[in-house]
């Protein structure tokens, strides 16, 4: 059984780290944040503040549009093209495809944030930064959320097209940054309806700002360990959640 | 023991919209035993391939029951034993042969020797040497078609099953597909193989299934099918003059300078071959003329079958002027 998810997954990266695509996201995710030397130039204040601020940022928003883009399209493109049957007409289960998928798409993000990472810290420590720790924990941090967002685009693009699951995933992204508003809600609603309709969405819906500790590297100050363990928690619970939702659609999938 | 059992068959598709339904298999039973080439013949959209996605568990049936080996389809282990063979497969254009037949090993389990010795053994036997580190994404078709069967082949499976295999190949490539199924079953192993091009059936299959619209409309022993009735008997001749000929047959059509006469039974045939010798005509041959599959086929599909126009059915009205 863990050969065929290992297979499965191995396939998946092959596929993503075949496709030119991946590294024309990469590349640009590691020109952007190396230009953030020439904002430092620009502003006034700490430089290096400036270099991490605007790199990770850069680095941030290439790894999310790599994770949204290989995510949907993986799962759509086995199913579109056929390539499903000749998986699932050998004796591997429908479950055991999901995870393979999942695994693989985790490996090619870690691929590409390693990738990424590893320039930048070594930029930033040659720019005067040092071996800064907190950069590591940030980009530990981002690995997390990248895998909550590709379970989010595995799991519409296991029973939608490309385009509504774009849009969907860009949604959850997005609401999930600004989900404190949700938690303010209950102190403006008056009806107890929408006030509990909030508070279940605030639970439901992907919280994504929990594994946003830019701030606190970038200003350098303390982070609560506490913190960071729930976090890990919350994203382990949240993916397993979401894959268990995809293997239930997936399971009851007809491949007309 | 069978090989393959299915009973009562029933699969339902839902429009998106309006949630229109589409009965596309109504009801089907079959039967395919051990170490036999069956045939899965019918036309486009009569069901063959929904069939064979419900065999392989693609599809979940809406009432019916399929067994391989006297086990439910439905379970993943039951997989272990088919080799599959999609129409007009896709693989990832991105692998080579070689690498996506070590994929199509590594979801068995083979050992890393196993895994050797097939892929190396296979590539030959399609006739892929060469070719085996060439991206998919520059193959042919019948490459890929190739291909495509020695992946289905890759864990050595008892039980085959080719969806329109045929399909896209050139007379070289079908002629080599075929060498290699006959000698599938030489290895004792059971092929059930869906088409609709009905000479591939004639010259491989032990038994056929015809379906039309959803439902089993024949299944037997090509054989008996085939010998089952005898259409017409044909006599050949020449050297004989027309007007003589018309004395003898009022049916009868010329060719090449050689006259055909269509009997419909063998009770006229000793007293017309008589009369033409008698006439000083030269009898080339006597043939009796039997149901081909192609016959069977389109006797099935009733009024709405095409005219059958085939090479061997000769021409039965008189008048050659």
């Amino acid at each position: 059984m863990k050969m065929k998810i290992k297979a499965i997954a191995v396939n998946t990266f092959k596929e993503s780290a075949r496709n030119k695509m991946f590294y024309l996201l990469v590349f640009f995710g590691i020109l952007f944040a190396l230009s953030s030397k020439l904002i430092s130039f620009l502003t006034l204040g700490d430089a290096i503040k400036v270099l991490k601020d605007t790199g990770l940022a850069a680095i941030n928003f290439f790894c999310v549009l790599i994770a949204i883009f290989t995510g949907i399209n993986l799962v759509y493109k086995e199913i579109e093209k056929k390539t499903v049957f000749n998986i699932l007409s050998k004796p591997v289960s429908r479950d055991q495809f999901i995870i393979g998928k999942f695994l693989g798409l985790a490996l090619t993000m870690l691929t590409a944030l390693a990738a990424m990472a590893g320039i930048f810290f070594l930029f930033v420590a040659l720019s005067g930064g040092g071996f800064d720790l907190k950069i590591i924990l940030y980009f530990f941090m981002l690995f997390l959320e990248l895998l909550v967002i590709v379970a989010i685009s595995l799991l519409f693009s296991s029973f939608t097209t490309p385009i509504l699951s774009f849009i969907f995933t860009v949604s959850l992204y997005l609401i999930g940054h600004i989900m404190w508003t949700f938690n303010e809600f209950k102190l403006i609603l008056r009806v107890p309806f929408w006030k509990y309709f909030t508070q279940a969405l605030y639970y439901l819906l992907p919280n994504l700002d929990k594994f946003n500790i830019k701030n606190e590297v970038v200003m350098n100050t303390a982070l609560n360990p506490w913190t960071i363990f729930f976090s890990v928690l919350y994203a382990l619970a949240y993916i397993l959640a979401l894959l268990a939702v995809t293997i239930l659609i997936f399971r009851k999938r007809d491949f007309q | 023991m069978k090989a393959l059992e299915i009973k009562d068959l029933k699969k339902t598709f839902h429009s998106n919209f309006l949630f229109k339904k589409y009965r596309v298999l109504k009801g089907i039973n079959l039967n395919v035993e051990k170490g036999e080439i069956y045939g899965f013949l019918g036309p486009n959209g009569a069901g063959k391939t929904t069939t064979i996605k419900c065999i392989l568990g693609l599809l979940f049936p809406d009432q019916g029951e399929i067994l391989i080996d006297g086990q439910p389809a439905a379970a993943v282990a039951s997989r272990c034993r088919i080799g599959f063979l999609p129409e007009n497969p896709y693989f990832y254009d991105y692998l080579s042969a070689r690498e996506l037949l070590f994929f199509s090993a590594s979801l068995f389990n083979l050992t890393a020797a196993e895994v050797r010795d097939r892929v190396a053994a296979l590539i030959h036997q399609v006739g892929l040497s060469g070719h085996q580190d060439l991206k998919l994404r520059k193959f042919s078709k019948g490459m890929i078609q190739r291909l495509g069967l020695a992946q289905a082949l890759i864990h050595n499976p008892d039980f085959l099953i080719l969806d329109e295999p045929f399909s896209g190949l050139d007379p070289i490539g079908r002629k080599d597909l075929r060498t290699i199924i006959l000698s599938l079953r030489e290895q004792g192993k059971t092929i059930f193989f869906s088409s609709h091009i009905l000479q591939d059936m004639e010259m491989m299959v032990d038994r056929v299934g015809i379906i039309l619209n959803g439902s089993m409309r024949r299944e037997g022993k090509l054989s008996e099918l085939i010998s089952r009735s005898t259409q017409y008997y044909e006599i050949i001749c020449s050297h004989i003059a027309e007007k003589e000929l018309a004395k003898i047959q009022a049916n009868f059509a010329c060719r090449d300078g050689q006259y055909s006469i269509t009997l419909a039974s063998d009770s006229d045939i000793n007293q017309v071959v008589e009369s033409i010798i008698h006439n000083n005509g030269r009898i080339v041959a006597v043939n009796q003329v039997k149901m081909t599959l192609e016959d069977i086929f389109f006797n099935e599909m009733g009024p709405s079958r095409p005219a059958t126009t085939g090479p061997h059915r000769p021409a039965t009205t008189g008048d050659s002027r």
